[in-house]
């Protein structure tokens, strides 16, 4: 693509507005948001990881970013985005290796459990870590 | 009339996939086996070694496994984010110039990360080990 203006004149493919949402294309695109929001997040963890080398001021400045109120949401929703890739990604892998999963009802029910997986576990393991260490 | 003194074969040469498509899947898959491996230790890795302070995240790179596994996860993600967003700058932004940029940026960004986190995590292992 060498110029932003669009001169094909044939029929466009149905965007994302015209679509009927269902489980495994809403699975497929937050497959992607979630993507994009790990890579923002890394950059959380990394000024955290770049902190432990800078030094005890520098770390309880960044320690106090990451449990301010901010902190802590933006903190669970990586973990959650995290969480939906990871499970996304290996059924990617079963779908690329041993070509599994791709039975309709299957893909859509696959779908709505790597919602509920990465909600369920960002709650368990974030109350384990606030609670039990 | 038309001046094209091109034969089909030259007109439609160069205008096909680029023959990178198949490397860059697997070089995804790959970094994403890696990161399902790493992930979850990755998850433990910070809520242990945040939960006392300063001293308690030292100590825990001061690990041997501890900092060659966060470095491992390390590596595989800004591998694996800078393969993705690759594909995200080239499906949505079609304009000359602007995608070239973004993607040397992404490059830049990823591989800049990994070095500064990489050091960090060797600068904690090193200096708790002398």
């Amino acid at each position: 693509m060498s110029g932003s203006e669009w001169t094909d004149p044939r029929p466009m493919s149905p965007h994302l507005q015209i679509w009927k949402w269902h489980w495994t294309m809403a699975a497929s695109i937050f497959h992607r948001v979630t993507g994009v929001g790990n890579y923002l997040g890394a950059f959380l963890i990394s000024v955290w990881v770049i902190s432990i080398a800078a030094g005890p001021e520098a770390y309880g400045v960044v320690e106090g970013i990451m449990l301010s109120p901010v902190g802590q949401i933006l903190l669970f929703f990586w973990l959650t985005s995290l969480l939906f890739h990871f499970a996304n990604g290996i059924r990617h892998m079963i779908w690329d290796g041993p070509k599994a999963g791709f039975n309709p009802k299957t893909a859509s029910a696959w779908s709505v459990f790597n919602f509920a997986f990465a909600i369920v576990a960002a709650a368990t393991i974030w109350s384990l870590a606030t609670n039990l260490f | 009339m038309s001046t094209d003194f091109k034969t089909p074969t030259a007109a439609a040469r160069g205008l096909g996939s680029a023959k990178s498509g198949t490397e860059h899947h697997i070089r995804q898959r790959v970094s994403a086996i890696a990161l399902a491996l790493l992930v979850p230790w990755f998850l433990f890795a910070v809520i242990a070694a945040s939960r006392s302070g300063f001293d308690g995240a030292t100590a825990f790179f001061a690990q041997p496994w501890n900092a060659i596994l966060m470095i491992l996860t390390l590596g595989a993600a800004f591998y694996h984010m800078r393969l993705g967003m690759q594909v995200v700058v080239e499906d949505y932004l079609g304009k000359a110039g602007m995608k070239q940029g973004l993607l040397i940026l992404n490059t830049f960004v990823c591989v800049g990360l990994f070095a500064a986190t990489a050091l960090s995590v060797l600068k904690i292992w090193i200096t708790a080990s002398v």
